[in-house]
C-alpha cells in the first residue's frame, strides 16, 4: 500500500511565554494514497499542529513526516514553497477567499504561484467551477456567493492544480447541515480522484461516514485510528 | 484587499502630504524670488555699483552723485546710470497715505524702467511731474475709494495725481512689474524728480547701473570698480545671491516653510504608514493562505510594493494636481506661488520615502508571518 503522508515520533512543543506545550507527542500515523482520513478530537488536542506539520508549514521539533517519500524537513525554505505550491491544496473553516478577487480569480491563484499564464489559469478556472457547479457565477466576488458557494470555491480552488494531497480545516463548521453534506460529497467525489489524498480536521460527526479511516485525538496523542466510520 | 474606505484613507494622506510638499515649498520659492524680483526686472545692466555696507536690494545705503562719475571713468565700463529707490509716503484722494517704492531713472536714457508698459510710454516721464504707476498698485493700495462702501478700490488710470511728499505726481503710465517682496506699489520717474520726491539729504543716489563693454568680462570688472572705487559692485547674479541669502539667513521665513513642509511629510507619512500597515494587518490571513499555498517572500513584497507604488503614484498626482490648481485660482492675488520643475522631483522623493516607509513596515510584519495562522479560527 503506498502512502501519502508517514508520521513516525513526530511531537510539537510551543513556548508560551516560559511555559513549554506539548502540542504533538510521539505521533505516529500513515495516510494510504486515495483514501480520507479525518483528524477529530476535543479543542486543544493538537489537530491543527498536525495537519499544519503534514502540509508543510509548520516544522516539528522531532521525529519524521513523510509526504509521497519526501521528508519535508530536509528540504530549503524555497524547495518546501515549490513543494507545497505543487502538491497540496488547502480548504479552510472561513474559506479564506480574498475579497477583492472574484471566484474565477480566486481559483486561479495556485496556477498562477505555479507559473501559468494569468489569463490561461483563468480560463482553466472558469472550467473547474463549471464542474463544482458555480459556472456561471465566475465572476461573482466572495461577498457575493452564500456560505455553501464559497467552499465550493474553495474547494476547486484546492484542486484546480491537480495537487496530490488536500488538507482541509473544519470545511463544514461554517455551514449548515444540509450545505455541508453537499460540500463533503464534492470532496468525495471530486477531490478523491486520481488516488489524490485527503486530511480533514473537523469536530462535525455528521461528516464522519465520508471517511475511510478516522484518527482520534486528545491531549497531543493518537488514542485511535478507526477503519470504519465512527457513526453512520 | 477590497476596502475601498481605507484604501482612500492611504491616497487621501499621500494627496495631503503631496500637496503641502509642494504648495509650501511654491509659495516659499514665490516669496524668495520675489526678494529679488526687481533686480531680475532690471535686464539691462549687467553690474550694480553700491554701498559696501549693503546687504540686499532693499536695504539703501546712499551715495554721493559724483560717484557716478568714477565709475564712468573706469576701463571697461559701456555705460553708468543712476538709479534712486527709496521708500517714500503718497498722499491719495480721499487724504490717506500710502508707502510706495519710488525709482528714479536716468533722467536722459531712462534706464531701470518697468519691463513691461500696459498704457503710455516710458518716455512720458519726460513731461513734467509725471509717474508710471505699477498696475498692481494702480488697482488696489493706490485706488481711489468706491464710492460703495467695502467695494473696491477705483483703478488709478492716467492723468490722475497724486502727492509725493507734498508734491503733485501725474500718472502718465501703467506698467506691469513683478511684485517685490513688500509688496508697495512701484513709482517710477525721472531720477532728478525722484531727488526733489525725497526728503533732503547729503546722498540720495541708491545705485550705479553699470553695463560691461563688448568682450569685458563682468566679474573683473567688478573687481576692478571694488579697486578703484572702494565701492561694493555685483554681477546681476551676485546680487540677486547677495539679496537670496540675506532673506534665507536674517528672516524667520525658511525655518517657517521648513517646519509646515515637514509637518506635511511628518502627518502624510503618519496617515500613510499607519492606514498601510492596519490594511496589511486586516488581510493578514489572506497573506497567510497565500503564503501557505507557496507564495514567496519576494511575490508578496512585489503585491505590496506594487500596491504602495500604486496609491503613491494617485495621491502625488492630486497633490500635485491640487497645488497647480491653488497656483493657478490664486495667480491674480497678491500670494507668492512659483511652481518649478525641480519641486515636482523634491514632493516625488517625499512621496516615495513615504511609501517605501509605509510598504517596509507592512513587509517586516508579512515576511515574519507564519503561514500556520491559517488554521487558526
Amino acid at each position: 500500500m503506498s502512502l501519502a503522508v508517514r508520521c513516525q515520533n513526530l511531537t510539537k512543543t510551543y513556548d508560551t511565554g516560559g511555559q513549554i506545550v506539548t502540542a504533538l507527542s510521539n505521533i505516529n500515523l500513515d495516510i494510504p494514497m486515495g483514501e480520507l482520513m479525518m483528524l477529530v478530537g476535543p479543542s486543544g488536542c493538537g489537530k491543527t499542529t498536525l495537519i499544519s506539520v503534514i502540509a508543510g508549514i509548520l516544522d516539528q521539533d522531532s521525529g519524521i513526516c513523510e509526504l509521497f517519500g519526501e521528508n519535508l524537513q530536509r528540504l530549503s525554505s524555497k524547495e518546501k514553497l515549490k513543494f507545497r505550491a505543487k502538491h497540496i491544496g488547502f480548504v479552510f473553516q472561513a474559506f479564506n477567499l480574498l475579497p477583492a478577487l472574484n471566484a474565477a480569480e480566486n481559483v486561479a491563484i495556485p496556477l498562477i504561484i505555479n507559473g501559468m499564464n494569468r489569463h490561461l489559469a483563468v480560463r482553466k478556472a472558469i472550467e473547474l467551477l463549471s464542474q463544482v457547479g458555480l459556472g456561471e457565477r465566475w465572476t461573482s466576488l466572495p461577498s457575493q456567493l452564500s456560505g455553501g458557494q464559497q467552499q465550493r470555491v474553495a474547494i476547486a480552488r484546492a484542486l484546480i492544480h491537480n495537487p496530490r494531497l488536500i488538507v482541509c480545516d473544519e470545511p463544514t463548521s461554517a455551514l449548515d447541515h444540509e450545505t455541508g453534506l453537499n460540500v463533503m460529497h464534492l470532496l468525495k467525489s471530486v477531490a478523491l480522484q486520481n488516488d489524490r489524498s485527503l486530511v480533514i480536521v473537523t469536530h462535525d460527526a455528521r461528516i464522519f461516514e465520508f471517511a475511510d479511516q478516522v484518527a482520534e485525538m486528545d491531549d497531543g496523542h493518537i488514542i485511535n485510528v478507526k477503519n470504519a466510520p465512527l457513526r453512520t | 484587499m477590497g476596502d475601498k474606505g481605507k484604501y482612500i484613507g492611504i491616497i487621501m494622506g499621500l494627496t495631503f502630504a503631496s500637496l503641502i510638499m509642494t504648495q509650501q515649498p511654491a509659495i516659499f520659492v514665490g516669496l524668495m524670488s520675489r526678494s529679488y524680483s526687481f533686480i531680475s526686472d532690471l535686464g539691462l545692466p549687467d553690474i550694480w555699483v553700491m554701498d559696501t555696507k549693503v546687504q540686499f536690494v532693499d536695504d539703501i545705503k546712499p551715495l554721493q552723485d559724483t560717484e557716478l562719475y568714477r565709475v564712468r571713468g573706469i576701463t571697461g565700463v559701456e555705460w553708468a546710470m543712476p538709479l534712486y529707490k527709496g521708500l517714500l509716503k503718497a498722499r491719495l484722494t480721499d487724504g490717506t497715505f500710502q508707502t510706495c517704492n519710488v525709482i528714479g531713472l536716468d533722467d536722459a536714457t531712462l534706464i531701470g524702467g518697468p519691463p513691461t508698459m500696459l498704457e503710455g510710454t516710458l518716455e512720458d516721464l519726460r513731461r513734467s511731474d509725471s509717474v508710471i504707476v505699477d498696475i498692481d498698485g494702480a488697482t488696489e493700495k493706490l485706488g481711489k475709494p468706491s464710492p460703495i462702501p467695502g467695494g473696491k478700490p477705483i483703478p488709478l488710470k492716467i492723468g490722475d495725481n497724486l502727492e509725493l511728499n507734498d508734491r503733485r505726481a501725474i500718472v502718465v503710465g501703467i506698467a506691469k512689474s513683478t511684485r517685490t517682496f513688500q509688496s508697495q506699489p512701484m513709482v517710477y520717474t525721472t531720477y532728478s524728480r525722484a531727488k526733489s520726491y525725497a526728503p533732503k539729504e547729503r546722498k540720495l543716489l541708491s545705485f550705479i547701473l553699470v553695463k560691461t563693454k563688448a568682450g569685458q568680462d563682468a566679474h573683473e570688472l567688478t573687481e576692478r570698480i571694488k579697486l578703484n572705487t572702494g565701492l561694493a559692485a555685483y554681477t546681476q547674479a551676485e546680487f540677486k545671491e547677495l539679496t537670496y541669502q540675506y532673506f534665507m539667513h536674517n528672516t524667520g521665513i525658511p525655518i517657517n516653510f521648513g517646519i509646515s513642509i515637514t509637518l506635511g511629510f511628518i502627518v502624510g507619512a503618519a496617515i500613510a504608514g499607519q492606514t498601510f500597515y492596519n490594511f496589511t494587518l486586516e488581510n493578514i490571513r489572506q497573506f497567510g493562505v497565500l503564503k501557505a499555498m507557496g507564495t514567496s517572500n519576494l511575490t508578496l513584497l512585489r503585491m505590496i510594493l506594487l500596491q504602495a507604488v500604486l496609491v503613491g503614484s494617485i495621491g502625488y498626482g492630486l497633490g500635485v494636481g491640487l497645488t497647480a490648481l491653488f497656483g493657478y485660482a490664486t495667480r491674480h492675488t497678491i500670494l507668492a506661488f512659483k511652481f518649478p520643475w525641480q519641486l515636482l522631483v523634491f514632493s516625488g522623493a517625499g512621496v516615495s520615502i513615504i511609501c517605501i516607509f509605509a510598504a517596509l513596515i507592512s513587509m517586516i510584519k508579512v515576511f515574519r508571518l507564519e503561514p500556520a495562522i491559517v488554521f487558526k479560527g
